[in-house]
């Protein structure tokens, strides 16, 4: 399945945001962060997990395919890249479609950015800036097998299920051993519509 | 073919060995990048300038010789790992509100104006002189930064010492980790860790006390994760479920200020269930006996009711800990700050020796250092009791080296003079007249604040050196601008005791002089100019070397060249072909004449704030990840800010309060208001409120200043409080700035918000909102 890509670790998370900070240092949009550190447990415990753009392979990016003015291109190696600058509407069309929440209209420039899996570092062969520094691993950028030498027994997953929908994604979550789902359930359950349980 | 040294090596899964080269250069760019590329931007290879981690980055300077930037490195300490701080520390050296001009006024109802270097000085120099001739040398004090490097804290101590010629002379690492360091001196005759961080990947068992390692040493995590990926147990002990403290095999919630009763229980076990390393006790220890029969005092019950916690918990550690094959136990604040904190130091010191977890790969104790040279800044003189190298300042052989060295007679050098926080109450007793700081923050660092203000109010005269204007320059009489770390060379001691070579990036600003420079030119003023004839960091670092020789801090073998060829050197390195000591007591030896380690046996004792009907509740602080000691640096910086604007209470769901609405939390000393966290993740007795602000949203208007007896370490980590509701929450002030000065009015606006949050910040807020 996956080449070289990222890995999501949410079990060694600390929420720190470095991967917060390394994103505003990405040349491509230096100064704004495509990254999301959400907790996921709030009042409870501390859980917290990074969240980059999963790069959807299959369908190819939503955010792609809805963009009217085709300014999301996506590269050869599975890429997502943010908006084009010179065709970009600022619609947010892509906001809507993307089932992970991940890309943010900057409204003043009418642009929308993302993160593009550092390309300016990617290219070169280095891991992207928030995976470069993460202190615990929960981000993690090199091959399963990487992956898995440095932690024996890991299991990871790269299909998200929406109800009746599952995507797959070029970026893969890393999921307790003895917990394996596959897909990996995702977003939030829909319990009410107008106002009447669906459950 | 040569490999492009852009290109990214995995780590070998089994970890090339810390100190090689093909450690260094296993992943992203080469060790050694440090000239020019085709777009003109160099990669200076140095250090973090925030905690005692250091972690190696490169800094990005642009052809115009200005830093800019920040590239990961993969040192041996973090192997490119950085966090949040060290990711936004360039940021500082170039911020619109560094000083770049001396400012001064007569008087504190005057406002500063920008003067010359040379009336600065001047003025200094008679304002010192009138004091002391007025009221004697002992009535000018000089409190020193364990953030300085070690070349300054050493001109530091020979400049109190030999210019000044008072013993007030003390440092902010008195606020840090004293109580660790007295405790080992007492049972190892040495002053730092017995083991390097890649051994908690040796491991078989490892234990972490008073250590919010997520937050403080986000860094140190991935050993930490790297021990669990590898079986390791891991056992917390922490009254807040802490980001590491969620994963962990065992989580000791204990109630702040219990630490000692607990350890001591923990050995109670390991003796009763015949855990104890019998062969490794008699052959070197003394005091085991001492030891075995006050530990018999605190059976699991009797600890268990005094710690607020199952008893079970502490038969579950003592096991994990004592029948792991190779166990570690490693501390910092939680356990160092409390009226005790020497004898919690010396409890953890007792297990690790009675199960014979000392001295080897993946087994030992170590300390976690807050402050970035916290290690090296108490080593070379500036702690009031000590000479250069770990020297006694009341040893009469002690003393006569040093003079020799720094050629004074021993009658002109003074005695030990008194800690940091005795200090203050010597300012409010009128003791002390006048004072320089260096690059310390006492308005928001010491405990007390109402004592503080007084103490530095009373003051004839107080210079401050700074880079920023922090609330303790603003209330002083002169601010000299001085350098960042970016600017000079010089090296920090980890908290492994690892001596690292930070190298200059930039030059400094026009108008901004380097710490040494500074005192230097005091000196001369002084009258003792030519003890202080120094052109630069590496000639401080000669006469340092010389003045460590032979001792047990001995730094001899260190020079810079060497720490520019490997990832750091861990002293004590005696000559110049020595490797170093990253591992302390392998041959069973310590640094006691005997070679023995001198067990202590400690009597639990209840914190010095006695909880009482009005104050039912244990008040403990700490460290946001984004903010660094009294945030006079980090609380300047967008993205920290931003990301921990102001700092909240965390309280339990039990009380009954909203996430987010106005709480007080009233002490004995003065009450702050702060909205709420409400969370299930600390104890019920218990609330935690972050220090970095100052008032009023301060911590530090609530703690207590009682001190540990030995190392006068404040009691940080717990008092006596309530917590009531409140209308609104104070304001949170942006840092100070200078003259002239514009601030960001984005980053304005989240600071000083009257009203609450909608969700308290820092933990649990989120990027997306």
């Amino acid at each position: 399945m996956m080449g070289r890509t990222m890995f999501i670790d949410p079990g060694r998370c600390i929420g720190c945001q470095a991967c917060v900070s390394a994103c505003r240092e990405c040349d491509s949009h230096r100064g704004k962060s495509m990254m999301h550190l959400d907790y996921t447990d709030e009042g409870h415990s501390v859980a917290s997990l990074p969240t980059v753009c999963l790069h959807c392979e299959d369908p190819v990016a939503p955010c792609a395919e809805v963009c009217p003015a085709d300014a999301i291109l996506i590269t050869a190696d599975g890429v997502v890249q943010q908006a084009d600058t010179t065709r970009c509407i600022g619609c947010a069309n892509c906001v809507n479609a993307c089932p992970f929440g991940v890309p943010k209209i900057d409204l003043q420039a009418k642009l929308q950015m993302k993160c593009n899996l550092c390309y300016d570092r990617t290219a070169y062969g280095l891991a992207p800036m928030c995976a470069t520094v993460c202190p615990t691993g929960a981000l993690f950028y090199g091959t399963v097998e990487e992956l898995q030498a440095e932690r024996p027994g890991v299991q990871v997953v790269d299909t998200f299920a929406f109800g009746e929908s599952q995507v797959q994604t070029g970026v893969a979550m890393v999921v307790p051993a003895e917990k394996v789902q596959w897909p990996v359930p995702g977003g939030l359950p829909v319990v009410e519509i107008n106002g009447k349980d669906v459950r | 073919m040569t490999a492009d040294p852009r290109t990214v090596v995995p780590l070998d899964p089994a970890l090339a060995p810390p100190g090689t080269r093909a450690f260094r250069d296993a992943g992203g760019i080469s060790a050694d990048r440090w000239h020019a590329d085709q777009n003109g931007e160099t990669l200076v290879p140095t250090h973090c300038c925030f905690c005692g981690v250091q972690c190696g980055m490169y800094l990005r300077v642009d052809r115009g010789g200005k830093v800019f930037g920040v590239e990961p490195r993969n040192h041996d300490i973090n192997r490119m790992r950085l966090c949040p701080k060290g990711i936004s520390a360039y940021q500082q050296v170039n911020h619109p509100d560094r000083l770049t001009a001396p400012l001064m006024r007569r008087s504190r109802d005057e406002p500063f104006r920008e003067v010359s270097w040379d009336e600065a000085l001047d003025f200094t120099a008679s304002e010192i002189k009138r004091i002391q001739g007025r009221y004697g040398n002992d009535a000018f004090g000089l409190l020193g930064g364990a953030t300085l490097f070690t070349e300054k804290t050493y001109l530091v101590g020979k400049f109190a010492r030999v210019a000044l010629k008072t013993r007030h002379v003390d440092y902010n690492g008195r606020l840090c980790m004293v109580s660790a360091a007295s405790a080992n001196k007492l049972a190892f005759g040495i002053d730092r860790a017995g083991n390097p961080f890649s051994d908690m990947l040796l491991t078989d068992c490892l234990l972490i006390a008073g250590s919010n390692v997520g937050e403080c040493f986000p860094v140190m995590t991935q050993y930490v994760w790297g021990a669990r990926d590898r079986g390791a147990t891991l056992i917390i002990v922490d009254p807040r479920e802490t980001a590491v403290a969620r994963t962990a095999d065992i989580h000791v919630a204990l109630k702040p200020g219990t630490d000692s009763a607990f350890f001591n229980s923990v050995l109670n076990v390991v003796v009763e269930e015949g855990l104890t390393d019998k062969a490794y006790l008699a052959a070197h220890t003394t005091g085991w006996e001492e030891v075995r029969a006050k530990v018999a005092e605190y059976p699991p019950a009797r600890a268990a009711e005094i710690c607020g916690i199952p008893a079970e918990q502490i038969v579950q550690v003592a096991r994990a800990f004592a029948r792991a094959p190779k166990a570690m136990a490693w501390h910092a604040r939680g356990v160092e700050h409390h009226s005790q904190g020497v004898e919690n130091c010396l409890t953890v010191i007792n297990l690790c020796a009675a199960t014979g977890h000392i001295g080897k790969p993946g087994a030992g104790y170590g300390t976690l250092t807050g402050q970035g040279n916290g290690q090296g800044g108490r080593e070379h003189g500036q702690k009031s009791d000590l000479l250069p190298g770990g020297r006694s300042i009341n040893d009469p052989e002690h003393r006569r080296q040093i003079c020799e060295i720094w050629g004074i007679e021993e009658s002109e050098l003074p005695t030990a003079g008194t800690s940091m926080v005795e200090m203050v109450w010597q300012m409010q007793r009128r003791e002390i007249r006048g004072l320089i700081g260096i690059c310390n923050n006492p308005f928001v660092s010491l405990p007390n604040y109402r004592v503080v203000k007084e103490g530095y109010d009373t003051m004839e005269f107080h210079a401050q050196f700074d880079f920023f204007l922090s609330e303790t320059a603003a209330n002083a009489h002169v601010v000299l601008p001085i350098t960042t770390w970016a600017e000079d060379n010089g090296v920090m001691a980890n908290a492994e005791a690892r001596v690292v070579k930070h190298n200059k990036a930039q030059e400094p600003h026009p108008g901004v002089r380097t710490d040494a420079w500074v005192m230097c030119r005091l000196a001369e003023r002084l009258g003792v100019g030519d003890k202080f004839d120094f052109a630069d960091s590496r000639a401080i670092f000669e006469e340092l070397r010389i003045a460590s020789a032979g001792t047990v801090n001995d730094y001899y073998g260190i020079t810079y060249e060497r720490l520019e060829e490997t990832g750091g050197i861990v002293w004590p390195c005696p000559t110049t072909d020595h490797p170093g000591t990253p591992r302390l007591f392998e041959d069973g030896r310590t640094y006691h004449p005997d070679g023995k380690i001198h067990l202590q046996a400690v009597e639990w004792h209840q914190p010095a704030d006695p909880y009482d009907d009005e104050h039912p509740m244990s008040l403990t602080t700490g460290r946001t990840v984004a903010h660094f000691l009294s945030g006079n640096q980090t609380r300047r910086l967008g993205a920290l800010v931003e990301q921990t604007p102001r700092p909240w209470a965390e309280v339990h769901p039990s009380h009954g309060f909203r996430n987010g609405e106005p709480v007080r939390v009233v002490t004995r000393r003065g009450s702050a208001v702060f909205p709420a966290l409400v969370t299930e993740a600390i104890r019920p007795d218990t609330v935690f409120v972050p220090y970095h602000w100052p008032v009023p949203a301060a911590a530090n208007v609530l703690t207590i200043d009682a001190l540990d007896p030995r190392s006068k370490i404040p009691e940080y980590k717990v008092c006596a409080c309530r917590v009531e509701h409140a209308e609104r929450i104070d304001e949170v002030p942006a840092p100070p700035v200078p003259p002239g000065r514009v601030t960001y009015p984005e980053t304005q606006a989240s600071r000083t918000d009257p009203l609450p949050p909608t969700a308290p910040q820092g933990r649990g807020t989120s990027e997306r909102n």
